[in-house]
């Protein structure tokens, strides 16, 4: 029958004129600066730098200027300078750090290479997207005190991804620990017997389970 | 028919009479030559004023309420509700620059526009706003706004022709057959009325569509079988005739850049988008004299509000229809728009003429055989619309999307 389709229309405009001044799902617009939107969390768009501690974050900088993501960056949008000198890291251990970090935020595509490729899980996507400048060159450069921003933001705008790398994290550190107290426990073993390698068994077997273990007659296993 | 138990008839009424009362006093000091002149000059002051503001508000109507039913506020920055929205567009219309291209006709290029408005705004002088309240009183009132309505067609032509501009003259060829088309079910759709009032005096029409069958049913016209018929060929030929959505072919924003008003900018522009919503307001003030009892109200115990609100009243809920239809029909294309003028419009417009007068005819039935009027009339309407409605979308059966589906 001709105009049951356009009465049928006319419904459908009504029922959302109407509903929208009661029903939330027929009023989907957030007016944006009064209302941020909540953004899913695998949003990403331009990368920053993890440092560990929000009170010292220049100290703490997960990066140790190794300079990968600088020669993956599809832009090359990433400028690094090595520092001459080494800083403690957060684990204590002495390494050297970015003087220089500088990110172009007008040349990067948030194509997140320089995260994939960055070895120590220091940068990160961030999710701040209002970096309007007035300046395009200057405004746009976002150096390192910029860019370093605390693992708890990361927690905070990822937080499945944060908890995997921070567990990945720990489980390495507590790796490279448990081999450090191996070898310090073989070095010890080593002097005292020579031929009962059975002496060192308690911490053998996860060693002689990888393939690459020494065969017995060889020095203790150590993996310098 | 009105109350007798009112004290006075609502004509009396203080409010009802107020804007005469008004104008007598701005008027009565003058001498008696000068008077019609000076209240002439009122008349068409207040119409230009009520009816620019209304244009005003109107856009912003529009726009809040299509964006209410894309589920988004609409315009809301611009002072307490976007209240200041539509003076915010006129200085934003009023300080950009006006570029003729060099190659237009520089006279037609400028008086399109104007010619535009002129035509749409002098319709506006035979509508019966209220009681007493009309600003040009004409044996042949009805005759004289279409005529009128006519010719802004005519502008939107020079309009496109005169921009020099291939855009411009294709969607002023596409006026011209949507005028061609769509004047002559509007026309037709009059004629029952004029047949049925038996007079071509706007004031007369709304006289004769005044008082309640029963005490409660108003005799308004578009309460009737045939008239309702006439009241929904006159608003689809209405919404043709003002260029809007879904018949916004001339301007036809995503295949003709704008239309006729591709050439045109600043000041000029925003007069032409003045033009459409007072064309708009124009045809829905006429549909409300010939079809919704102008100025009468829908119940006796309502008259104590005066007749001109009751006008406003009507007139706004057409406009909002205007507003509805637009928010949800999309544009036809230009075949489909002249086939449902000649093949259903037209046709049916023709058979409710007859109708019409055979309800004329029949005006001293009383009793049963007043409901025997009513079915006939009924069956005037229905049968034909069915016929006429299978034959349109005959051979055009429900698609089917293969892939679109829900
Ligand atoms: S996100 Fe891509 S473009 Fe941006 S800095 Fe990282 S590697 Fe370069
Ligand atoms: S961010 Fe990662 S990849 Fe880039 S220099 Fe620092 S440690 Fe190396």
């Amino acid at each position: 029958m001709l105009g049951k389709g356009l009465l049928q229309g006319l419904a459908v405009t009504a029922k959302n004129l109407v509903g929208s001044y009661h029903d939330p799902a027929r009023y989907v617009t957030q007016e944006y600066p009064e209302v941020q939107p909540k953004l899913p969390e695998a949003y990403r768009n331009f990368p920053f730098l993890v440092s560990e501690t929000a009170d010292d974050p220049m100290g703490t900088l997960r990066c140790v200027a190794c300079q990968i993501c600088e020669k993956e960056c599809p832009p090359q949008c990433i400028y690094i300078e090595k520092s001459k000198d080494k800083k403690p890291d957060a684990n204590g251990k002495l390494q050297i750090y970015p003087a220089v970090f500088a990110i172009d935020t007008a040349v990067c595509m948030s194509c997140q290479i320089c995260v994939e490729v960055c070895p120590f899980d220091a940068i990160k996507m961030d999710q701040e997207f209002a970096i309007a400048a007035t300046d395009r060159f200057d405004g746009l450069l976002l150096n390192r005190e910029q860019l370093a921003k605390p693992n708890a933001y990361y927690h905070q705008i990822h937080p499945t991804e944060a908890s995997e790398v921070d567990a990945r994290l720990a489980a390495e550190r507590r790796a490279a620990e448990e081999k450090a107290r191996l070898a310090a426990a073989a070095k010890a073993a080593a002097p005292k017997a020579a031929a009962p390698t059975a002496a060192a068994a308690p911490g053998v077997p996860a060693a002689s389970a990888s393939p690459g273990s020494i065969p017995p007659p060889g020095p203790p296993p150590s993996s310098s | 028919m009105i109350l007798a138990a009112a004290p006075a008839s609502p004509a009396d009424a203080w409010l009802e009479r107020a804007p005469v009362l008004l104008r007598d006093a701005l008027t009565g000091w003058l001498p008696d030559a000068l008077r019609p002149w000076v209240a002439a000059l009122l008349s068409i002051a207040t119409i230009l004023g009520v009816f620019g503001l209304l244009f005003a508000y109107m856009t912003l109507a529009e726009r809040k309420i299509l964006g209410r039913i894309q589920n988004r506020p609409g315009p809301n920055r611009t002072g307490p509700f976007g209240l200041l929205q539509p003076f915010a567009d006129a200085i934003k219309a009023l300080t950009k620059e006006d570029i003729v291209p060099r190659a237009a006709d520089q006279v037609l290029h400028f008086l399109a526009p104007v010619v535009l408005v002129a035509l749409s705004l002098i319709g506006l002088a035979v509508i019966p706003f209220g009681r007493n309240l009309v600003a040009v009183e004409m044996e042949a009132s009805v005759l004289y706004f279409f005529a009128a309505g006519a010719a802004t067609e005519l502008a939107i032509f020079m309009a496109g022709w005169a921009s020099r501009n291939k855009y411009s003259l294709l969607a002023a060829m596409r006026a011209l057959a949507q005028l061609i088309s769509y004047e002559v079910p509007l026309l037709l759709s009059v004629v029952p009325v004029i047949v049925v009032a038996g007079s071509l005096s706007t004031t007369d029409i709304v006289a004769a569509q005044g008082g309640w069958a029963a005490g409660l049913w108003p005799h308004w016209h578009a309460l009737t079988p045939w008239g309702f018929s006439a009241f929904a060929v006159f608003m689809v030929a209405a919404l043709a005739e003002s260029n809007r959505s879904p018949f916004d072919l001339p301007e036809a924003e995503s295949e003709l850049i704008a239309g006729h008003l591709t050439e045109y900018s600043g000041f000029k522009y925003a007069l032409f988008f003045m033009a459409e919503y007072l064309g708009m307001a124009a045809l829905s003030a006429m549909a409300v004299t010939l079809f919704l009892g102008g100025w009468q109200a829908p119940l006796a115990v309502l008259e104590f509000i005066p007749s001109y609100a009751w006008f406003g009243v009507k007139l706004l809920l057409l406009l909002l229809g205007f507003i509805w239809i637009r928010a949800t029909f999309p544009r036809l294309r230009i075949d489909q728009l002249t086939r449902l003028s000649w093949k259903f419009l037209v046709p049916l417009a023709l058979v409710n003429l007859i109708n019409g007068g055979v309800w004329a005819a029949t005006a001293d039935w009383t009793g049963a055989a007043a409901v025997v009027r009513w079915f006939i009339s009924a069956l005037g309407v229905v049968v034909p619309f069915i016929f006429l409605a299978r034959s349109l979308s005959a051979g055009y059966g429900p698609r089917t999307y293969r892939y679109a589906s829900p």
